[in-house]
């Protein structure tokens, strides 16, 4: 804190019990400077900026139905099917519990795409949230992680091949490559030693999940939120203090966010899932067509587009490492492609051709799909490597208001927070 | 820099080298307890008999939890098979290297791409163009030696070991 007197004046003054636990371990003053009235936020954030606290929300939902669904789980070769099934059948609002979670983690994967695409539109990786944005990556990548583990769990058909397939992915590594594989089976096939320390890391990984998430947040407080307009807060005409302000409009988000999940789980519970994982694994017989969740399609099209298996490895792994580049990529001073009318195109044709990649993902390689997932998978990198530096040595931005207040508010003279 | 700096700096640089080396050491026992466990590695090895396989017939038998193919050639396969021409193969192996008869082509049916278990073994599968197997999975195609010709895999299918221990019954493993 900058000066003493300062944070000692912004205390809250507690009495009685709450006071007495106050004095010892202020937990009312740190959340007060986290999420509270102590902790000024741009007055002008969309309902872009719903999406981390969504995320968060969904982290806990996830590890709350994870820990119950784990105990009836059965994580072994010949356990495991059985026991889900179980969950489904016998355990009491099993069901519900395992729809929950299934379909949570699709909306999971839903939020932290909008997060994500908010961060290109906005700009907001760029100096000084370069490790905001790493830490975010992070998070993503022991995401995907963790929900290809848990796909694996109940053992079913996509369980098993999925797993086989992308475990193979290591044999591409020159000379040790099948020494990693066995090492990662701890068996000479996938079977239930890969299952049991699957199911490990599905449960460790989401912890270590939380502990990355704090520091996001942590270096998140640092410089605080970016916004819309992408200009610096000036001074406190710009802010609102966070609650009740965003606190109140992060509820509203949380409100959909919880009507759109009950949707799925009520209405369409395996809308998102697919058929062949309700047949027991069977390791001597392929499913006609093997396909990640939905929300991986992307990248199992970016892995297939390069025709040979060293080569599509190194690509899907490329196509994650290079967003942490972006920060130095995007030469643009701006931030927000409010005031980038050329990146804003740019910005879309790359919505579009992610889109694209999920679909070329979700289909067998075969004709057209093959050379449209080479041309989506090359405009990916072409996006990142040649026209985010490119736009920002040639792109004149318009020109960007003076401060946040002028720009919300007009003319009219700020009218003070409420206290 | 006088003596009591050097000194300093010495004990630095070597505390600092044993933590490493000493972290490293420790790091290997939690590395090492993925690979196969003593269990696994002392496998049992699997007998077939093949008297009931007629010829053009296939079998798959489970060994170390992976499918093993075995065949009974016919003999247009096994002429196929030795006929190939060495430039077309992309692995190359003669067929010759990759069975001890030629009617029983035994080999471990995993893709060499990505682990998927290639068709070929039932009379009404897809077997690819070259008439042997098929990997459903990204397009890979063998033949009747389980050589791979066209697709994603880079190498043949692999040949277990294996001895004969009569006329019709072999022991994988
Ligand atoms: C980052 C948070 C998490 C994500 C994204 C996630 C994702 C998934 C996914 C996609 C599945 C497969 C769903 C299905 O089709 O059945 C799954 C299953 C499972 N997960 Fe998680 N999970 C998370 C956290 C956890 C935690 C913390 C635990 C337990 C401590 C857990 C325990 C389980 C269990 C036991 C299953 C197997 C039962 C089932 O298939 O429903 N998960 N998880
Ligand atoms: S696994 Fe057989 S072609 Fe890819």
């Amino acid at each position: 804190m900058a000066d003493s007197q300062d944070h000692e004046h912004n205390k809250m003054q507690l009495k009685g019990v709450m006071g007495w636990v106050e004095y010892r371990l202020p937990w009312v003053n740190l959340l007060n400077n986290a999420v509270g009235t102590n902790y000024p936020t741009p007055r002008n954030l969309n309902y872009w900026w719903n999406f981390g606290s969504l995320a968060g929300l969904a982290l806990v939902i996830e590890i709350l139905t994870g820990v119950v669904l784990n105990m009836h789980y059965v994580p072994t070769a010949e356990g495991a099917f059985a026991s889900v099934e179980r969950i489904m059948r016998d355990v009491n609002f099993g069901w519900l519990i395992r729809y929950v979670h299934a379909n949570g983690a699709s909306v999971f994967f839903a939020v932290i795409y909008l997060h994500m695409f908010r961060s290109f539109y906005y700009g907001s990786y760029k100096n000084p949230r370069e490790l905001v944005w790493w830490l975010g990556l992070i998070i993503f990548f022991l995401m995907i992680i963790t929900a290809f583990t848990g796909y694996v769990l109940p053992w079913g058909q996509m369980s098993f091949w999925a797993a086989t397939v992308i475990t193979n992915l290591a044999s591409a590594v020159p000379v040790v490559g099948t020494d990693i594989v066995q090492w990662l089976w701890g068996d000479f096939s996938v079977g239930g030693s890969l299952l049991g320390r699957f199911n490990s890391l599905h449960y460790a990984l989401p912890v270590a999940i939380v502990g990355v998430a704090v520091i996001h947040m942590w270096a998140l407080h640092e410089h605080r939120s970016n916004n819309p307009l992408g200009i610096e807060v000036k001074g406190p005409q710009d802010t609102l203090p966070f609650h009740p302000y965003f606190t109140a409009k992060d509820l509203v988000g949380v409100g959909v966010f919880l009507l759109v999940l009950a949707g799925l789980v009520f209405y369409a519970p395996n809308i998102l899932g697919e058929p062949d994982n309700y047949v027991p694994a069977n390791p001597l017989q392929t499913p006609n067509h093997i396909v990640p969740e939905w929300y991986l399609l992307p990248f199992y099209a970016i892995l297939r587009a390069v025709p040979d298996k060293l080569g599509g490895v190194i690509a899907m792994g490329g196509s994650i490492i290079i967003l942490f580049a972006v920060p130095w990529l995007d030469t643009s001073k701006v931030r927000s492609a409010k005031f980038r009318p050329i990146y804003k195109q740019f910005f879309w044709l790359f919505v579009i051709d992610t889109l694209i990649l999920g679909v070329v993902g979700a289909n067998a390689p075969e004709g057209n799909w093959i050379i449209i997932g080479q041309l989506a998978t090359f405009y990916y990198f072409f996006h990142f490597i040649v026209i985010l530096p490119v736009l920002g040595w040639i792109e004149s931005p318009k020109p960007l208001p003076d401060s946040i207040s002028t720009s919300v508010l007009g003319d009219k003279k700020s009218p003070e927070p409420a206290e | 820099m006088d003596e009591t700096d050097s000194r300093r700096n010495f004990l630095y640089i070597a505390t600092g080298a044993f933590a490493t080396v000493g972290g490293g050491l420790a790091a290997w026992p939690l590395i090492h307890q993925m690979n196969p466990a003593a269990d696994v590695l002392a496998l049992a090895s699997t007998e077939v008999d093949l008297s009931p396989l007629a010829p053009g017939q296939s079998i798959t038998v489970k060994w170390r939890g992976k499918p093993v193919f075995i065949r009974h050639r016919t003999p247009e396969e096994i002429e196929l098979a030795q006929a190939a021409d060495p430039d077309d193969l992309k692995d190359f192996q003669p067929d010759s290297e990759r069975v001890q008869n030629p009617e029983w082509l035994i080999m471990v049916g995993v893709c060499t791409h990505l682990g998927c278990i290639p068709l070929g073994q039932k009379d009404t599968d897809a077997k690819g163009d070259w008439n042997g197997w098929f990997c459903p999975c990204h397009g890979s195609h063998y033949d009747t030696s389980g050589r791979i010709r066209k697709g994603p895999a880079p190498e043949n299918l692999q040949i277990p070991e294996y001895v004969f221990l009569d006329e019709t019954t072999v022991k994988i493993g």
